[in-house]
């Protein structure tokens, strides 16, 4: 089966929607009723029921699980989407989070093992980070970039100094200048050297009075380490300036390099990307913030401390901090998740895991540079990016790629970005990958390089093996449906052109 | 222990192309001093049987506490559905030809909750109630003529702050309280006359976080006259008994939805939910599913208007808003597919009954609650710190202290009943006071 996922074909399910299976009185499912079944008579009702599907169990159950199966996990194999290192997602950590499921966060009997615990995930984050002071409240990377931004707009207004501009590289995720807006900061784009790393010199040239950060992500997402950054950091010290850094690519560096030692003032992780929590088709994540001794009293509230040994409390006291971030505790259970398998690893199991990351990335970049573009020659890490320079002089380009992968029943990688490379494609393995299965993607690679030479067109019709094939994702934005009211047709199944 | 080793003639392999002599050679690039020597300093590793000795949750026998994070009856098909691995292990589906699982529960997700707001969309959620708060004022302040927020101050605690974290730096924008009736509990509707014009956005919660329901009737036509308005909900499950939020015509509904079977998980994942109406489609926060088809015809959906997201508009998005809560998302549609109409009016009914009941016995006790107005299924009563010691000490969480957030009302605690409670529990509660 070389060149294929051993899994290819997914099953030809048309599955309804919930409300055209729904028929008045077919749920009978039983809730429970302790107290007796009327509701006081001052309140406001609504006359009529909440508007829901009415279905059965059974039918409930056999929905879900056929849409199930029109969906790619990890479980079903590689999922080589770059910088969102999509890795295999240990089965304990799932059962042991369950069991803190019932627990309200308002229980003084059942919190203070959670916060021993939170508090053990924090040491063990500040330790791999080389940074003395964190939370754990924000709930997504994203978030996480939101709160280190507001705490170095805190740190600045401490000072009486209100600088305005953060610089970015063109090599940073989109959600890098949309945080800094929110934290009232402007942006300014700045360019990556020819290796595709941020140069001192080019920091250096666009510091100014009002530059109030860098925000960089390293190994930045071509991959590459950015070597430069002890020297970056000094210059921003220099310039009372902070350095931020966008965790998003930890997974290179664990165990292996610390963001403290390179002079990062303040950074955030990703925990689904660093610590295998499961990404959940879109969440929950979480994003974890690192900070040195000098931010740490700009932290969001509350704050957790331990106030004796193997004893930990919130604490709610913190004049100078940005406020809250999150309802409640940011996402506990996968702050546990995380915990879990971390130290299910261990740090001799972390440091391999970085290692084999590394290694995976560089055997495929190796693999495929033959046959696709590599723009970048620089050394790289735990992934890389290819271009789809060769591709275009046969009409084709990475969608075209990406789709056909699905074929080969693999996920496609990241696409399209970083957007310093034309046609991007984003590799990254990670290292829970065999090496068979690395040779199978390779394979896969290859076959579709040379279909792009004899055989273009079959290209473009790809994917034909998934449940639909290339979604019209221009007509879904111009006649907007994001609800079966908004529906053009209800009960219909095919929608016309 | 990591999930893969390579073998001896595997590593070689991989050493062999990539050139290198040894695997530590692979992080060349990184500059020697800023390489860490010797192990992080870590626990671990540890067996599976040792990883569960460590972790022992202990929760409290009889829990009264609400506020914001609930506990309800949860299906065990919601387990069972969600746990599925495609699920569960998938990314956020930017890839939808193999997706569509992912995508149409979402959007099943996006209607069920529009429907139950009453309003015309919904998003496919945001990380909880309190940054939903944040984000729908961020977007009522795109209409440029608004220079003033204002929230009720019966608003949950932890909204209004996280409101407050994410405008400090919304220039020449004031954020202002309307304070409650100190005898119904309500927001004082003359405090509000005055303030309602073109130039402010008001959010109201209902029920609001005494569990007192605000006067929507008198108050509607009051907020309508400001320039943009909000519901706040903050239990999902109210939404299966009182009149739909959007009949009082606000221009969002945001909120908790983690009441649809998501436990309190000690306090996270939430699910924050946001449904605003078409013309405000295009400044609303969040990703959004929609139906289109495939190039055979047939019915398929996607992520759409990302024209509005930050890969797309960087600086200049409507938020920063990436990963959201999709699991929790989806654990919402699969929970309100397997209670249903009844199922869902039900839970509904027995928490606002419960609460009634419970309310009944402590008035026996002489604990009259300290609001008159009526409520869904939480109230306020005054206990004294020795009698809320004393019911810990039995393994009952008599709900949740105010004072911290509300020091106006002395010896003030939250109480919920959920159908999780029973009468007997009730009793106990009580019989303890």
């Amino acid at each position: 089966m070389s060149g294929e996922s051993l899994v290819r074909r997914f099953p030809e399910i048309e599955e309804p929607l919930l409300i055209e299976r729904s028929a008045e009185g077919r749920n009978t499912h039983l809730c429970p009723a302790p107290f007796a079944g009327f509701p006081p008579d001052n309140l406001p009702l609504n006359e009529t029921l909440p508007v829901l599907p009415d279905l059965s169990e059974t039918e409930c159950v056999r929905h879900f699980t056929r849409l199930s199966r029109l969906n790619y996990g990890v479980d079903q194999g590689m999922y080589p989407l770059g910088s969102c290192t999509m890795k295999y997602n240990p089965k304990i950590a799932e059962e042991i989070a369950r069991t803190f499921a019932p627990i309200h966060p308002a229980d003084p009997r059942a919190m203070p093992a959670v916060l021993a615990c939170l508090w053990q995930l924090k040491t063990c984050l500040q330790s791999l980070c080389g940074l003395p002071e964190g939370t754990l409240w924000p709930a997504a990377g994203a978030h996480g970039e939101l709160t280190g931004m507001l705490i170095i707009r805190k740190a600045l207004d401490a000072r009486s100094e209100p600088r305005s501009t953060v610089l970015i590289p063109d090599t940073a995720h989109g959600t890098n200048p949309a945080s800094c807006t929110i934290a009232g900061f402007e942006t300014r784009n700045i360019p990556s050297g020819p290796d595709g790393t941020l140069e001192a010199a080019t920091v250096a040239e666009h510091l100014d009075a009002d530059t109030a950060a860098l925000m960089i992500t390293n190994p930045n997402t071509l991959g590459i380490f950015e070597r430069d950054i002890a020297r970056i950091a000094d210059l921003l010290h220099e310039n009372g300036s902070y350095l931020y850094m966008d965790g998003a690519n930890m997974n290179a560096l664990v165990g292996v390099a610390r963001p403290g030692d390179m002079g990062v003032d303040c950074l955030h992780l990703n925990l689904h990307k660093t610590f295998g929590t499961p990404h959940g088709g879109g969440g929950p994540g979480s994003g974890p913030v690192l900070v040195t001794s000098q931010l740490a009293s700009y932290l969001p509230v509350p704050l957790l401390v331990e106030d004796e040994p193997g004893s930990c409390v919130l604490k709610w006291d913190a004049p100078q901090g940005i406020g809250m971030v999150h309802t409640c505790l940011g996402n506990t259970t996968v702050l546990l998740k995380a915990l879990v398998n971390i130290l299910s690893l261990g740090p001799i199991g972390l440091r391999q895991g970085a290692t084999m990351a590394c290694l995976n990335a560089n055997y495929l970049k190796r693999c495929l540079e033959k046959d696709f573009d590599l723009p970048y020659a620089a050394e790289t890490l735990h992934e890389f990016v290819l271009s789809d320079r060769r591709l275009t002089t046969h009409d084709l380009t990475t969608m075209d790629v990406a789709k056909a992968l699905m074929d080969y029943g693999f996920h496609p990688p990241t696409v399209y970005f970083p957007l310093v490379v034309p046609g991007a494609l984003m590799i990254e393995p990670t290292e829970t990958e065999s090496r068979e299965e690395l040779d199978r993607f390779v394979d896969a690679m290859r076959g579709i390089a040379a279909a792009a030479e004899s055989a273009p067109e079959s290209l473009h019709a790809a994917p034909q093996s998934t449940p639909v094939e290339r979604v019209d994702e221009v007509r879904a934005a111009r006649n907007l449906v994001l609800t079966w009211r908004m529906h053009e047709s209800p009960g219909k199944s095919r929608v016309s052109k | 222990m990591p999930p893969l080793r390579p073998t001896d003639s595997d590593l070689n392999t991989l050493l062999t192309t990539i050139g290198i002599e040894s695997p530590d050679e692979v992080f060349a690039s990184i500059p020697a001093a800023l390489r860490l020597e010797g192990e992080a300093d870590l626990p671990g590793p540890l067996d599976e049987e040792r990883l569960r000795m460590s972790f022992q949750a202990m929760p409290s026998r009889i829990c009264f506490a609400g506020g914001g994070v609930y506990r309800h009856h949860i299906p065990a098909v919601v387990d069972a559905l969600s746990s599925r691995q495609e699920f569960y292990t998938a990314y956020t589906p930017y890839q939808p030809e193999v997706s569509q699982g992912t995508l149409q529960t979402i959007f099943e997700f996006q209607s069920m909750l529009a429907d139950l707001c009453g309003m015309e969309l919904a998003n496919a959620s945001m990380y909880d109630g309190a940054t939903a708060l944040a984000e729908a004022a961020r977007m009522a302040l795109r209409n440029r003529r608004i220079r003033r927020i204002l929230v009720t101050r019966a608003t949950h605690p932890s909204y209004r702050a996280v409101l407050s974290t994410y405008l400090r730096h919304a220039r020449g924008i004031e954020i202002q309280e309307i304070p409650f009736d100190p005898a119904t509990g309500q927001l004082d509707l003359e405090r509000l006359a005055p303030l309602a014009g073109e130039d402010t956005a008001f959010f109201v919660q209902h029920p609001n976080y005494f569990g007192v329901l605000e006067p929507m009737e008198d108050l509607a036509p009051l907020a309508a006259q400001c320039g943009f308005w909000g519901m706040v909900v903050c239990e999902a499950v109210s939404l299966g008994l009182l009149k739909p939020p959007g009949a009082y015509g606000p221009q969002v509904v945001l909120g908790e939805a983690q009441s649809f079977g998501n436990p309190p998980g000690a306090g996270g994942p939430l699910l924050g939910f946001f449904c605003t109406r078409k013309e405000f489609v295009r400044h609303m926060p969040g990703r959004l599913v929609g139906q289109t088809c495939d190039r055979q015809g047939r019915r398929a959906f996607c992520l759409t208007l990302a024209t509005r997201e930050q890969h797309i508009r960087r600086d200049k998005a409507t938020s920063n808003i990436c990963t959201n809560q999709g699991l929790c998302a989806l654990r919402a549609a699969i929970h309100l597919s397997a209670l249903g109409p009844r199922g869902l009016r039900q839970v509904a009914v027995q928490c606002a009954s419960g609460a009634s009941y419970l309310k009944g016995l402590l008035c026996e006790k002489g604990i009259a609650p300290v609001f008159d107005a009526p409520v869904f299924h939480e109230f306020v009563v005054r206990l004294s710190d020795p009698q809320r010691q004393a019911l810990l000490r039995e393994g009952i969480v008599p709900g949740i202290p105010l004072p911290p957030h509300y020091p106006e009302i002395s010896d003030g605690q939250l109480i919920t009943v959920t159908e999780m409670n029973t009468p007997k529990e009730c009793t106990c509660l009580a019989n303890l006071l």
